[in-house]
């Protein structure tokens, strides 16, 4: 007989995702149907707009991983345009990007994804001194580690528990079987997901200073708006680079004493979780963080290319403007294309909303027809996985010593083969290990920056462009980037200086996609295969790797409408 | 041991944190600072604080991107460690919730059944209309109907962002699901509207704790704004204003202007438009803010702010009663420093102009605002 496990909402995560998984008899998942339950219509909405107005509509996409629309738009304009920004304002980009980065991450370690290792309750039976130790060994570094702090930590955390509103912890599976960690363990990690509250409103200056504001900093067509005048108190000076490299070297701090130390600690009670949650063990980066200009993909520090199968001895080339290689289908979403099932690149995107779900309120959806509104994209055909596994593997393979290291050194430290990076484990390692060289790379992108000044160089901006009258009757480009969670692509069409057409191909719509024409599930579908539940009415087994990605579903979702068309219909049955 | 009293206040649970009462009034202090008070008022901080029970918040998220969440992370004061433990009970939030699925949705529904008239409801992001509500669902039902059901007993509604307060970019032309602000949804309630995209940190904490302080709503403008934070004009605290005044303007970005900090207008500021806290608080703790690293402000707190472009079109066609001319021919003017008197008149008048406050707003109007200036 087939249990099926109804989880919706999804929480910490962005926006609204549900999972229905199908358990056998022995309680172990033999299907799983993943549905992004919103639709918000941004690339309707972009349609016959200034394209220099465009990242502001598009950073809008996500607020948790604000700024990375904002970025593969300003690209996917001045890729269509032509316009080579100035190194400054690559720099400055790569800056925010790698700030978003460690940013985003370090968050959803500890406050999406924590309390899926960590229990709560448990912690309540610390031995404040015992947790003291185990946190000097843990992070030797890490200054708050006495037997005072973590017993004022359980005694807020006891009258917390005490005082009957438990709030966000409330309800949640605790006490659960898959609980592994010791008490301590569990104090500690409560401790460090309120210092990491505390810090992640600090690094985020860095995009203040130089983009006005966070969430949703400023971008602009052509470079970035913040001038640079050293002799000046009116634009980016010592004062504030001096700030920024003291928010990157807090940020440093953080990861090296208390993000990786933690996340090697938590990993090393789950070794069961090396051989959960693998899924389609196919990846894709786009690759990003250009030193040479975002045309020249062979200098970015995320290297790009594809690896198939877990075939980690070849890198596969990859190609955004080929229409045969990113496509996308909607076999199983509430869309239609015109001409049926065939995939389309997003340069040739049609689509139209129609809803073919059940009648809300619904109690199930139907894994044999429409069932999200995700679309599924492909390359070449292949379902494959995007985001830091990808980016880590990817970079591996490629033979990338600086990934090498920090891959080998985490697989040391665990006593662990690099098949284990197939996993959910693998995903929410890999997440951490690119947080290392991303704060790594920060420094090095600052020092970079200070170099250009030095040598008479402040330009932050190319302007040869901005007026519209500059531009031909027509052109299309493409923008890309890294984001947190993986590829991002924008596709642009402008004619009579307006945007006809815009389509949007993010990371979680390759992760959390349905299955497409060819029956290959999406990467998440694919994770939750084979994977034992201890108790189906308390899914933690499906949050962890579910959460190991990363789900940004405000991000997956969108549509297409051509001009003049009927945008959608909807047919409740 | 002694019963507890049911529901605490914040400061027994500060207490029981092991805050003494001294640090206790330097917390109240500081926060009658933030919320701008007087120091005569800190004994009713105080009072409040030590008496009143933590509230229950329900807050939810329908079509939205999260950033009204993320900003209120980011409060430097008090931040979020402490109104999430000390002075709400954060009961429903799906992006901070340890639990999921049907877990999730029976404490929505205790919180209803237990605290009726007693909870806050705290709305991210809108409610899309068209097509029985299918394009946002959560456990199975619209996100719709989650709305009108859990705010029929709310004590209060917080309509947090520009998604709840005016319908903001899932509602911009075309608006192809249909999303509509939450005082469109809920006619027949008070919602405090903090628009915003997002607001700012502190402003959305320091209506919070405004109402937990006092008990009672912050006073509202006429479309929902509590005008503690919604009262001024950015062009009229905005440090760039001088240069406004004297006729220097960035002409291009990285020219020569834009590297002395010089007025924004002619690149598309809407500050002059913009009713927000953005020019006195700054953003992250007083960093920076747009216009503050040379970006002109596109408006981000005004209704239909998306439909009011292109963001780098100046606000053109300024009528000024009795003078016919517009900043670049003032600008043009004075840098001649011909008369003074002249332009000191023009820009008086242009103060008056942009001081009018915005038209009342309609749930789904089309484009307003530009015309309005």
């Amino acid at each position: 007989m087939t249990t099926r496990v109804v989880v919706d909402p999804v929480t910490r995560i962005e926006g609204h995702l549900r999972i229905e998984a199908m358990l056998d008899d022995r309680n172990v998942i033999h299907d799983a149907i993943s549905s992004g339950t919103m639709w918000r219509g941004l690339e309707v909405i972009l349609q016959g707009r200034d394209p220099r107005d465009a990242w502001a509509f598009a950073e809008r996409i996500c607020g948790v991983c604000t700024t990375v629309h904002a970025l593969a738009s300003v690209r996917s304009v001045e890729n269509a345009l032509g316009i080579q920004v100035p190194p400054n304002a690559d720099i400055i980009r790569n800056i925010m990007f790698l700030t978003q980065m460690v940013q985003d991450h370090v968050i959803h370690f500890y406050h999406l994804h924590a309390l899926d290792w960590v229990d709560v309750v448990s912690a309540l039976k610390a031995d404040p001194a015992a947790t003291a130790a185990l946190a000097q060994k843990v992070s030797p570094s890490w200054p708050y580690a006495s037997t005072g702090y973590f017993r004022d930590i359980a005694g807020t955390l006891k009258k917390f528990a005490d005082s009957g509103q438990l709030g966000i912890f409330q309800n949640a599976y605790w006490g659960h079987p898959a609980y592994k960690l010791p008490a301590e363990a569990n104090l500690m990690a409560v401790a460090h997901y309120l210092e990491a509250l505390k810090w992640q409103k600090e690094i985020v200056k860095i995009h203040t200073i130089f983009g006005g504001k966070n969430p949703h900093p400023n971008y602009i067509v052509g470079g970035m708006a913040s001038a640079i005048s050293m002799q000046g108190d009116n634009a980016i000076n010592m004062e504030r680079l001096n700030y920024v490299r003291g928010l990157i070297q807090d940020a440093t701090n953080i990861v090296e004493n208390l993000y990786i130390p933690d996340l090697l600690a938590v990993a090393s009670f789950y070794p069961e979780w090396t051989q959960i949650g693998g899924g389609l063990g196919s990846y894709m980066v786009y690759g990003d963080i250009p030193q040479n200009g975002i045309g020249d993909p062979s200098r970015f520090r995320f290297p790009r290319g594809v690896v198939l199968h877990k075939n980690l001895s070849e890198v596969l080339p990859l190609d955004l403007a080929d229409s045969g290689q990113i496509t996308e289908e909607v076999a199983h979403s509430w869309y239609e294309y015109p001409e049926g099932k065939k995939a389309l690149h997003p340069w040739d995107g049609v689509t139209q909303a129609r809803y073919n779900g059940p009648k809300p309120p619904y109690k199930q959806l139907d894994e044999n027809g429409g069932y999200s509104w995700l679309k599924s994209p492909r390359w070449k055909g292949n379902a494959v996985e995007v985001g830091p596994l990808a980016r880590m593997l990817v970079g591996y393979a490629s033979g990338n010593t600086e990934f090498k290291d920090v891959v080998g050194e985490a697989l040391g430290a665990l006593k662990l083969p690099a098949t284990a990076l197939f996993s959910t484990l693998g995903r929410t390692a890999a997440r951490g290990l690119e947080t290392r060289l991303a704060v790594r790379w920060l420094m090095q992108e600052y020092e970079h920056l200070i170099t250009n000044l030095k040598a008479g160089d402040s330009a932050t901006a190319d302007t040869s462009r901005w007026d519209p009258s500059t531009w031909p009757a027509e052109a299309k480009g493409f923008g890309f980037t890294e984001a947190p969670r993986g590829a991002l692509g924008h596709w642009l069409h402008i004619k009579d200086q307006k945007i006809a057409n815009y389509q949007i191909v993010v990371p979680s719509t390759w992760n959390a996609s349905p299955k497409d024409g060819q029956g290959q599930r999406g990467a998440y579908e694919a994770a939750l295969l084979d994977t034992p539940m201890a108790d189906p009415k308390r899914p933690v087994e499906i949050l962890r790797t579910i959460h190991s990605f990363d789900p940004c579903l405000a991000c997956a979702s969108h549509v297409l409408g051509p001009d003049g068309r009927k945008l959608s219909e909807v047919i409740i049955r | 041991m002694e019963n507890p009293p049911l529901r605490p206040s914040t400061y027994q649970v500060l207490e029981q944190h092991g805050v003494d009462r001294r640090s206790f009034i330097k917390f109240c202090t500081a926060m009658a600072a933030a919320l701008g008070l007087d120091a005569t008022m800190v004994p009713q901080i105080v009072e409040a604080l030590e008496n009143k029970p933590r509230i229950p918040v329900i807050w939810l998220h329908g079509l939205e991107c999260t950033c009204c969440s993320e900003s209120f992370i980011r409060s430097s004061h008090p931040i979020a460690q402490d109104i999430i433990l000390n002075m709400i009970s954060l009961d429903y939030d799906d992006t901070l919730q340890a639990a999921a699925g049907f877990q999730v949705e029976d404490i929505r529904k205790r919180i209803m059944k237990e605290y009726p008239g007693e909870y806050l409801l705290a709305v991210e992001g809108n409610a899309p209309t068209k097509d029985g509500g299918v394009y946002c669902t959560v456990g199975g039902e619209t996100f719709l109907s989650i709305l009108e059901e859990t705010a029929e007993k709310a004590k209060a509604i917080i309509a947090w962002g520009s998604c709840a307060s005016n319908g903001c970019v899932q509602a911009a032309k075309p608006n192809p699901t249909g999303a509509k602000p939450i005082h469109a949804l809920l006619p027949h309630k008070t919602i405090i509207n903090v628009p915003g995209c997002p607001p700012i940190a502190e402003v959305m904490t320091g209506v919070l704790t405004y109402i937990l302080t006092f008990g009672q709503l912050p006073e509202l403008d006429r479309i929902g704004r509590p005008k503690m934070f919604y009262g001024q004009r950015l062009h009229d605290k905005c440090y760039r204003r001088p240069f406004f005044d004297a006729g220097q303007f960035v002409e291009a970005w990285d020219d020569e202007g834009a590297r002395k900090g010089w007025c924004l207008y002619k690149m598309g500021c809407r500050g002059p438009s913009t009713y927000n806290s953005c020019s006195t608080f700054k953003w992250n703790n007083g960093v920076s803010w747009p216009i503050g690293s040379g970006h002109g402000c596109i408006g981000c707190a005004e209704n239909n702010f998306w439909d009011n472009g292109p963001f780098y079109q100046r606000l053109s066609g300024i009528p000024v009663p009795g003078i016919d001319s517009t900043p670049d021919e003032v600008g043009a003017t004075l840098a001649g420093a011909a008369v003074i008197g002249v332009g000191a008149h023009f820009v008086s008048s242009v103060v008056r102009r942009f001081g009018q406050k915005p038209a009342q707003p309609t749930p789904d109007s089309g484009d307003k605002g530009r015309g309005d200036v």
